[in-house]
């Protein structure tokens, strides 16, 4: 099984003539992902990697049966292409681009929900099934089939776990990377009761960062919900308040949002967090 | 983005929000007809400012010049007061809180009012605050304007006026792409008038290049992070003496945590991106070289960036910039191998793991340099 993402999903790349995105659907074939096609207002007729490219949404899914789009088009024009994804019907959209305005994800995310589609991201590193799909940016080359399924908030800092718990011999159910920006798709809440339904995940790992509230009610929902061993690392322990650390949605302010908030909330769910990112896999093995 | 008082006055104003009368000044001479009596407000990006004496009243000319060269200069929490704003002294009924902004966990607009205004919000009871999220696609219906104003146990007069600011600020928060819009107080006069006591506005820096207009605007940057910002680079000077850069924004706030654990303090958080181009290694190392740092700590994961050229970029920035600076480097990437090779060519230490990395800098600053 896995989540959202297996080998048979048909994966279209909205913006796929760009660098980045002309770069990872190489990296996407090379793990397996079925890449069916590729859209680039203006640019149908061509292909990219092998892989035809249509002007539009709805072409790509009547021409090639596309059922769940990636998309790397910059921000000013990611409101639309997420937009034209949903409405074209496709129910999995992960959305690699950073910097968009969240007031645009104020109106992807509830119409999305409308529609009964899963956005992942804005500002993440994308979906991996190891052994099967990947509709993402994280290297090929760090992952390993197996039961571990990682939530994270970043993208690099996922690479470093995903690589210790690799070397570690933990392998991954699947990784979902659901992206660092104040207004996301999928919360981590609703990342972990995937993971908890899902039959071939056994454990899971959370790396959170400072700002919001997303751990706290990951704890608290673990606390209910969550039957599975679950480890967590949190990142920003010495940042500074009011100083926006990189991503939009890591700040600490008004005294909301601190790491030691939540690693106790982890705690008092019963989650052991690593101290250091490359002890996740030790956490893992005597959880 | 964050506003001064005064601009985002200005701004409020063009959406319609009644504001007091007001002049903006960054010199005492300079000051010839505010409104009088008045109020003299320092104008600086942080709160508490009445507390730590920026706001007081003056009634003529002259005590207004006396009282703004006192405020003008002022220390207030770390913000030196480079201007000061003169506004009309309102004659105060009743004091409201009004503001706008977004609630992640349920990922929409969240509306907040209180008849508790002029203080702290986190202050206020629970019971007293009206809250109500406002789904960007519906925008404000007017049942949500009903349930404040009751809440708020308004006149009818006084809450259409009330009604009619919160949909302004609303028109603000969505069409100014605005994090936070706030009133606090939302002032009701003696004589009736609803009116903008304070404002506080906080635009998402993404949305920067929709509103070219506040480009220039002055933040609450040191000279060098505005410097990195011009450059497109994401940098913020902290209080330690370890130069921290490292590629992501989640990695380099860990990697500044494992330093923290291992002993040493970061200066700086320096997000390199994805790149791989020597040419911006270099523009960020030139940048982190001018921080003064005691040692430059480099840790990247790179999975399709190319540790050589990573290198290659920290080769020539500590080249040119003559710098006799201590560079720990561990880099994740393709062409790892010749990336240690070339540091370590140039007397660098490469090691192969983040913790590693942060032991060798802690070693390295308390031996010196």
């Amino acid at each position: 099984m896995a989540v959202l993402l297996t080998k048979k999903s048909r994966v279209l790349v909205q913006g796929i003539t760009g660098h980045q995105g002309q770069f990872h659907t190489r990296a996407m074939l090379d793990f397996g992902t079925k890449v069916v096609a590729g859209v680039t207002p203006g640019k149908g007729g061509t292909r990219i990697e092998g892989v035809p490219v249509f002007d539009s949404v709805r072409e790509a899914i009547l021409r090639r049966k596309a059922n769940a789009s990636i998309i790397f088009v910059p921000a000013p024009y990611a409101k639309d292409a997420g937009i034209e994804a949903i409405e074209a019907g496709l129910k999995l959209i992960v959305i690699i681009t950073e910097r968009i305005p969240f007031h645009d994800c104020l109106e992807i995310m509830p119409f999305a929900r409308s529609r009964g589609c899963t956005v992942i991201g804005p500002n993440c590193p994308g979906l991996a099934t190891p052994g099967q799909a990947k509709m993402g940016i994280i290297p090929n080359f760090i992952f390993k089939e197996g039961d571990a399924g990682v939530i994270s908030r970043s993208g690099t800092l996922t690479y470093e776990i995903v690589n210790a718990m690799t070397e570690a011999g933990f392998g991954q159910s699947t990784c979902i990377g659901i992206g660092g920006d104040p207004i996301i798709g999928t919360s981590m809440v609703e990342a972990l009761a995937m993971f908890q339904k899902d039959r071939k995940t056994k454990r899971i790992v959370v790396v959170g960062e400072i700002g919001g509230t997303a751990e706290e009610e990951a704890a608290q929902f673990i606390n209910a919900h969550v039957t599975k061993p679950v480890v967590a690392y949190v990142a920003g322990r010495t940042a500074p308040p009011g100083k926006r650390m990189g991503h939009a949605g890591a700040i600490i302010e008004a005294g909301k949002g601190t790491a030691e908030s939540k690693v106790k909330a982890f705690g008092e769910a019963g989650v052991p967090v690593a101290e250091y990112p490359g002890d996740v896999p030790k956490l893992l093995a005597t959880a | 983005m964050k506003f001064l008082e005064h601009k985002a006055k200005e701004i409020f104003a063009r959406y319609g929000i009644p504001v007091p009368r007001g002049i903006v000044a960054s010199r005492a001479e300079e000051i010839a007809s505010p409104p009088l009596p008045c109020m003299v407000k320092a104008q600086v990006l942080v709160g508490g400012r009445g507390k730590a004496g920026g706001i007081r009243p003056a009634e003529t000319m002259d005590e207004a010049r006396v009282v703004a060269r006192e405020i003008l200069g002022l220390d207030i929490h770390g913000y030196k007061v480079k201007q000061v704003y003169l506004e009309e002294r309102l004659d105060i009924a009743k004091e409201l809180y009004l503001s706008l902004t977004i609630d992640r966990s349920a990922r929409e607009p969240l509306l907040m009012a209180s008849s508790m205004g002029g203080m702290e919000i986190e202050a206020v009871p629970r019971d007293q605050l009206f809250m109500e999220h406002v789904p960007a696609v519906v925008g404000i219906q007017p049942y949500v304007l009903r349930g404040l104003t009751k809440h708020l146990g308004l006149s009818a007069d006084i809450g259409d006026q009330v009604a009619a600011v919160v949909r302004q600020c609303y028109d603000v928060f969505r069409k100014e792409d605005a994090e936070l819009v706030e009133i606090n107080p939302l002032v009701v006069t003696k004589a009736g008038k609803v009116i903008a006591g304070d404002a506080k506005l906080v635009i998402d820096d993404n949305a920067e290049y929709r509103h070219p207009e506040y480009a220039k605007l002055d933040q609450d940057r040191t000279p060098l992070e505005q410097e990195a910002h011009d450059k497109g680079i994401t940098f913020i000077q902290l209080d330690g003496d370890i130069g921290v850069i490292a590629n992501g924004a989640g990695l380099t706030m860990a990697t500044l945590d494992i330093l923290n654990l291992k002993g040493g303090k970061g200066g700086t958080f320096l997000d390199l991106g994805g790149t791989d181009d020597p040419a911006k290694v270099k523009q960020a190392f030139e940048l982190l070289i001018k921080a003064n740092p005691s040692v430059i700590l480099l840790n990247i994961f790179g999975g399709i960036t190319k540790a050589d050229t990573v290198a290659l970029g920290v080769k020539q920035a500590l080249a040119e910039m003559h710098t006799k600076i201590p560079v720990v480097a561990r880099i994740k990437g393709v062409n790892e191998a010749q990336a240690k090779e070339m540091l370590r060519s140039i007397g660098m230490y490469a090691v192969g793991t983040a913790e590693e990395a942060a032991e060798v800098a802690v070693r390295v600053k308390s031996r010196g340099p």
